[in-house]
């Protein structure tokens, strides 16, 4: 296989991750006002994935990383085309992550709703433009004979995209309500597990009715076959949480959206972004790629290292395996200053 | 204002704010897991609550670095894609493999770390954050090799059928001779400023509870740890600085005539104390000098000779003018802006001096278990940080601005390297954003800092056994 097409496969690999990964932090973070009925249940949320959501971000710089270094038009176009939508995920990412960080460090009400907005938002806004973005990569972009985006905002906003979007938002959802009621205890676990099954439905219609779509604009037979199978993979995931195996349910919609990412990946190839100007004027993974030499260095950093991130990350799940309840949450106890002792003078 | 004008504006605040967090984080993280070995190995309490508190303000610290952090990983494609274009063969490279390295460890074993205390056995849990801190050197070595290559680009050549520069030599590119300067020079900056922060901290918090005995004690010989590691780090910083200087000097001659405003060549060259020349930067109008300085600093030898301005300005003209490569540059103008390479240099170089000779004097009245009443040497304490984040502020806006008009020195101009397809409107609005963000999380930050500072160490308690958890034990640590 020529080494474009392995580094056209390891990109998707990390969207892979980081959408699978990310996707259910992403959920929780949605559904906080959703499902947590007190304070004490919104912080169960927050630390169920209090320890995994910084590592599963890193998918995120990684995949922008090798991008790249492995197609560098690709990564020049990409950015500088899609300006806008890419600034608010990255203000959004901002106030999510400082959430998390800062939101128990102060006990004033005022600060806590104000993080739980960020949370909230922050979690809306990348799940929601992320689907946008890849909806419009596989569809085609305007694109000139300069490898240059001429198009605006409004561009990105047709009815594609927006439904892409909504299917993003609708399965990052679902997977998140499955996570939680894998991953705690208690009354929040029951809930999550029945919104779970009708944010599901939900999602099915909208992921079904997306993938027919891309199918016919891009489609190939290889991404008719992943489509299909994340079709096949949601239902299996719905139909364990109907009978409340919550892992099943949750194995099911991290490979729903697994598979139908693979899908928009195998629709895109041999591009890497079409042009809806002329075809001609398309990026594909030849003529936006870096040189042979460099893909050559890349590949062995990558055959070295990424088993070993892997096992790490692998541990980290395992050590924070264990389900969490309302009663493992910790009084909070921000500091206090102590009283400055009288001076004896 | 043009497109170009706005994203410098950009990369440099939204840099030198990165920069802000990211030396305390590496220095703080090496300090912290320092103090929780000595704790593991000893059982000494007050090494347990040190690791304690200053785990906390470093973890404060730690997720403005990252979030910041994100943005300058995308900022190249969205404002300099054609800068992406041209060097993304060379210099993707080094930023994936920085992902893949060094932010997958940082962030999965911070996450251990922090939610660990209690559940993993002691001696796990203090390698994580041993890992941790490793994950920041190996961010620091991939970057500033990233970075290295902007200011002498090795290890490549250009390729005129793409129009790039093509990465010919992987290892080349790692170990340029301007990186084996430069990471030496900016990690022990850091530890300097991991050094200064601890002391700062510690010093205001002996002052304020000096009537506690215990409590002083504590701080007190945080303090010293402190000092001790801004000085040592500082006379490192020296050393590797004087080696930058050299190699500078080869590499990009302009950039040390400029650091000097140094018009005209000399052979013996002094080294200026104060210069000031009119304003197009072609002539000297008055100086203090301190004879063949600047000779031994640049060239090792008091009697080397040292280029000026002019000269190099007639050279760098007759050489990059007739290029067949003038699509990637303006043939004009190959000097930086000199009043801010001249004073940034010196602001580097003297707020260093002036954190490590505080820390020294520090010492000196600290010593053999001695406790000094006197409240200025405190008050100095809570200086030396600000110093050392400023000095290295300043060395950053003196390498980066001293490179201009170069994105890559010799290669590619900045003018050249900025996005076609960004309107200046959209970059107005990107920047506007950013630094309204920025500017209420530097409020927000500074605002949990002083709150965990005034309440102090908290007090020693006996650390959970993870043996004795049960699936019924509250979590140590949450959110
Ligand atoms: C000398 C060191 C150094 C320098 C010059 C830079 N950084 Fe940095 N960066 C770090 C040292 C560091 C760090 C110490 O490793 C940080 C600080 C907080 C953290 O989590 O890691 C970090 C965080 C950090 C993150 C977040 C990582 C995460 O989520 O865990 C990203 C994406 C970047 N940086 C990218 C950059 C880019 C693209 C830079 C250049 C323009 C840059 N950094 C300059
Ligand atoms: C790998 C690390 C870095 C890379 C690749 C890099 C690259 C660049 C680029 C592409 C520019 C834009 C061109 C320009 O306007 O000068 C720039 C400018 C700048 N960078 Fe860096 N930089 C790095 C690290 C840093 C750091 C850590 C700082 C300081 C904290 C910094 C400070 C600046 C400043 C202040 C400018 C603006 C200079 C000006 O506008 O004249 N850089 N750098
Ligand atoms: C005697 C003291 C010092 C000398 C001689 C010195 C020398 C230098 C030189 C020559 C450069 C420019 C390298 C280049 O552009 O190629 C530089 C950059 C820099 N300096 Fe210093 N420096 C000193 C003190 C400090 C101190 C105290 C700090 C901060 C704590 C600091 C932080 C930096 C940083 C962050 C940079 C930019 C990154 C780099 O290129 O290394 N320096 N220094």
């Amino acid at each position: 296989m020529e080494l474009t097409t392995v580094w056209f496969a390891l990109i998707a690999v990390l969207w892979i991750g980081y959408f699978t990964l990310e996707g259910f932090d992403f959920g929780v973070g949605m559904l906080v006002p959703v499902l947590a009925r007190n304070d004490v249940e919104r912080r169960v949320m927050y630390n169920s994935v209090g320890p995994l959501w910084d590592g599963n971000e890193v998918w995120l710089l990684v995949a922008g990383g090798a991008t790249f270094a492995a197609f560098p038009e690709w990564y020049a176009t990409l950015f500088s085309g899609f300006y806008l939508p890419l600034l608010l995920i990255l203000l959004a990412l901002i106030v999510r992550n400082l959430a998390f960080e800062y939101r128990a460090k102060n006990e004033s009400p005022g600060w806590q709703r104000g993080w739980d907005r960020c949370l909230v938002i922050g979690s809306f806004v990348p799940a929601l433009l992320w689907g946008v973005a890849f909806a419009n990569i596989t569809a085609g972009v305007p694109i000139d004979a300069h490898k240059e985006f001429t198009g605006t905002l409004f561009t990105l906003l047709n009815p594609f995209g927006l439904l892409g979007g909504l299917v993003t938002v609708l399965l990052f959802a679902t997977h998140g309500a499955m996570f939680i009621a894998l991953k705690t205890d208690g009354d929040i676990r029951h809930r999550a597990g029945a919104l779970a099954l009708r944010l599901g439905l939900a999602a099915a219609v909208a992921a079904v009715a997306f993938m027919v779509w891309a199918q016919a604009r891009t489609g190939t037979a290889s991404s008719a076959v992943a489509f299909v199978l994340a079709a096949l993979a949601l239902v299996s995931a719905l139909a364990a949480a109907w009978k409340g195996r919550e892992g099943w349910a949750f194995a099911g919609t991290f490979s729903t959206i697994g598979l139908a990412v693979a899908g928009l990946f195998l629709a895109l190839f041999p591009d890497v972004m079409p042009s809806s100007t002329a075809t001609a004027f398309s990026l594909t993974t030849t003529n936006a790629a870096a040189t042979s030499y460099t893909l050559t260095v890349m590949t062995w950093v990558a055959v070295i290292f990424t088993p070993i991130v892997l096992v790490y990350q692998g541990w980290s799940y395992w050590v924070f395996r264990k389900r969490i309840a309302s009663h493992h949450i910790p009084i909070l106890t921000a500091p206090v200053a102590p009283p400055v002792p009288v001076t004896g003078k | 204002m043009d497109v170009t004008d706005i994203a410098r504006w950009q990369f440099g605040i939204i840099t030198v704010y990165h920069f802000l967090f990211v030396p305390i984080t590496i220095g703080l993280s090496g300090i912290v897991a320092v103090f929780q070995t000595t704790w593991v190995r000893t059982g000494k309490q007050e090494y347990l609550r040190l690791t304690k508190f200053f785990g906390k303000l470093f973890l404060i610290n730690f997720a403005i670095g990252v979030v910041t952090g994100i943005v300058q990983e995308f900022q190249f494609g969205m404002n300099w894609s054609d800068y992406s274009r041209f060097v993304g063969d060379v210099f993707g490279a080094p930023l994936a493999i920085e992902g893949l390295l060094a932010f997958f460890l940082e962030s999965t074993f911070l996450g251990l770390w922090i939610f660990g205390w209690g559940k993993l056995p002691k001696k796990v849990h203090v390698a994580t954050i041993w890992a941790v801190h490793l994950g920041t050197l190996f961010s620091s070595f991939f970057i500033l090799a990233a970075n290295s290559w902007m200011q002498h680009p090795v290890g490549y050549r250009y390729n005129p059928t793409t129009g790039r520069a093509e990465l010919t030599d992987f290892w080349a590119v790692m170990f340029n001779k301007v990186q084996l300067v430069t990471f030496p020079h900016v990690v022990l900056a850091a530890y300097m400023t991991g050094g200064a922060f601890v002391l700062g901290v510690a010093g205001y918090l002996h002052l304020k509870n000096r009537n506690s005995a215990d409590d002083s004690a504590l701080y007190l010989k945080a303090v010293r740890i402190g000092a001790a590691i801004t000085l040592a780090a500082g006379l490192g910083v020296a050393i590797s600085g004087d080696f930058q200087g050299k190699v500078m000097t080869q590499v990009q001659p302009m950039k040390m005539a400029a650091a000097e405003a140094l018009y005209n060549t000399e052979k013996p060259a002094s080294f200026s104390i104060f210069t000031w020349g009119t304003p197009d930067g072609k002539t000297e109008k008055f100086a203090i000098k301190v004879p063949k300085l600047l000779s031994f600093l640049a060239t090792g030898s008091v009697n080397g000779r040292v280029e000026g301005i002019n000269q190099l300005r007639a050279e760098y003209t007759a050489k990059y003018g007739q290029d067949p490569g003038t699509k990637y540059y303006s043939p004009d103008g190959y000097v930086p802006i000199i009043p801010v390479t001249y004073w940034s240099f010196r602001f580097m170089i003297g707020l260093g001096v002036f954190a490590a000779t505080g820390a020294a004097l520090i010492l000196l009245v600290t010593r053999n278990g001695g406790r000094p009443n006197g409240r200025w040497w405190p008050r100095l304490a809570v200086l030396l940080p600000i110093a050392v984040v400023l000095a290295s502020s300043w060395g950053w806006l003196f390498t980066e601005m001293g490179r201009q008009p170069w994105a890559v020195f010799g290669l590619m101009t900045t003018a050249h390297a900025v996005s076609p397809s960004v309107s200046a409107t959209e970059a107005w609005i990107s920047v506007i954003s950013l630094t309204t963000l920025y500017a209420v999380l530097a409020v927000i930050e500074f605002g949990l800092m002083w709150r965990y500072i005034k309440a102090g160490a908290p007090a020693y308690e006996e650390p959970a056994d993870p043996h004795d958890a049960t699936d019924d034990t509250p979590l140590a640590f949450a959110y």
